[in-house]
């Protein structure tokens, strides 16, 4: 009889007091990192000290894994640390690919605003301010050039717009599905103030993303 | 509106179909299931293995273990364990939720976050494991319908002046499911809306609301 789940009635599984202690283990939070990275409409702060000792115990485990090889242990360990292992690798590789999308998409809006900026890692701002160099040779030499003066610019549609407003920027009013993670009360969903919810730990929710922006950045809520 | 999670017989590790925006794949919700722990009987002796995912073992024939779903998996596979099906998983509970699905038309009843994911693997790999495998597949076919059926019904009440939707004790695939929907929906109804939601004097509309699927 599995212990643990004797008269685990089902409500039980729900309970999120419950929830496993891999919430806690840096392979919870690095899913929990992945999850939130692949469902929000902008780029997060880049967990890098996470990735950092994910890495580490990755390399650490492919160490063993050299070593048991080496050692010719049984076939079926090491099969399963090689899973445990792509496993980490696909979420790891997977969040960063996600990132890297993100700043694709809104390369031209993450170097002109500082405070997205910060949010990348130094090789990611690399990244992204090679690939605006490219995108804008290439819009140069294919468009922009050819097109009269006084309309060259990536940034604006004419010279004479007040803003940049060929920049695309992440859309912020999109709706998200997230999970309670601590119970919030009273937390106020719109500037009139008349739309008040209260949050149970565990609740799920649909919500427009920019008020509870706040509420992901401190971790309080988690997108599914 | 008929969506079905599609999962694919074999998989290969390192292809998840790339979604568009800002979206899970099916294969991607049931890789997070996949994380989920599930007792299993070993039919070996192994070592404690300590992976990234946590440390689990020793294990002893004949002494259950817990372990997450895709070792158990795994070691069913190879004919290593066996596993013990969760106690949702059972005809007389089964039967109990899906008559009070359908008793209440206006909440879900709650289930394992991960049940539609957790059933499919186990029906997939450990057939044998389950009593009464068909009536047990069977009845969750039966309470997905249900489920579906008031989802569809509550997203029809969908309107320009919904702030937020709490979605009571629904599971990650039916969230997945709706979410690209849902989204597009929330966001037209939102652009569209809010100009005449100004503009409206009229008391009947000027409560904004929080519309609960549950």
């Amino acid at each position: 009889m599995a212990d643990g789940e004797e008269g685990a009635g089902l409500e039980d599984w729900t309970d999120p007091s419950i929830a496993s202690s891999a919430e806690v283990s840096d392979a919870g939070l690095l899913q929990r990192a992945w999850r939130n990275e692949k469902l929000s409409p902008e780029l997060l702060p880049f967990q890098g000290e996470l990735v950092e000792r994910v890495k580490e115990q990755i390399l650490l485990e492919e160490e063993n894994l050299a070593a048991f090889v080496e050692e010719s242990c049984d076939e079926l360990t090491v099969s399963l640390y090689r899973m445990d292992l792509d496993r980490t690798l696909f979420m790891l590789r997977s969040y960063l690919r996600a990132r890297l999308l993100k700043i694709e998409k809104f390369a031209l809006h993450i170097l002109t605003v500082p405070e997205i900026w910060e949010r990348l890692s130094s090789q990611e701002q690399d990244y992204a301010q090679r690939f605006a160099d490219t995108l804008q040779a290439h819009f140069d030499s294919s468009v922009l050039n050819k097109l009269p003066e006084g309309y060259k610019s990536m940034l604006k549609q004419a010279n004479s717009s007040n803003e940049n407003d060929m920049i695309v920027e992440p859309p912020l009013d999109s709706f998200v599905f997230c999970k309670c993670r601590r119970p919030i009360s009273a937390f106020q969903l719109d500037d009139k103030g008349e739309s008040i919810v209260d949050m149970e730990n565990g609740d799920l929710y649909i919500f427009n993303y920019k008020p509870i922006k706040r509420l992901l950045e401190t971790d309080r809520i988690e997108l599914f | 509106m008929r969506l079905r999670p599609h999962s694919p017989r074999r998989r290969s590790v390192a292809i998840f179909p790339a979604p568009s925006r800002f979206n899970l794949a099916a294969l991607q919700v049931e890789f997070l299931a996949e994380d989920e722990t599930i007792g299993i009987i070993p039919s070996l002796r192994m070592d404690p293995l300590h992976l990234i995912s946590g440390d689990f073992g020793p294990f002893r024939p004949q002494i259950s273990a817990i372990v997450p779903l895709w070792l158990a998996i795994a070691l069913k596979k190879r004919g290593k364990c066996r596993i013990q099906a969760p106690e949702w998983m059972t005809v007389e509970r089964l039967t109990e939720v899906l008559e009070e699905e359908r008793q209440q038309p206006q909440e879900f009843r709650p289930l394992p976050f991960h049940y539609i994911e957790i059933s499919r693997l186990l029906f997939d790999h450990a057939q044998d494991d389950i009593p009464d495998c068909y009536l047990v597949r069977s009845l969750i076919e039966d309470i997905r319908n249900v489920r579906f059926h008031k989802i569809e019904a509550g997203l029809e009440k969908l309107s320009n002046k919904t702030f937020a939707v709490k979605l009571t004790n629904l599971s990650a695939m039916e969230v997945n499911i709706i979410r690209p929907f849902t989204v597009r929906t929330l966001q037209a109804l939102f652009k569209h809306g809010s100009d005449e939601y100004h503009r409206h004097s009229d008391d009947r509309f000027s409560q904004p609301t929080v519309i609960r699927v549950s």
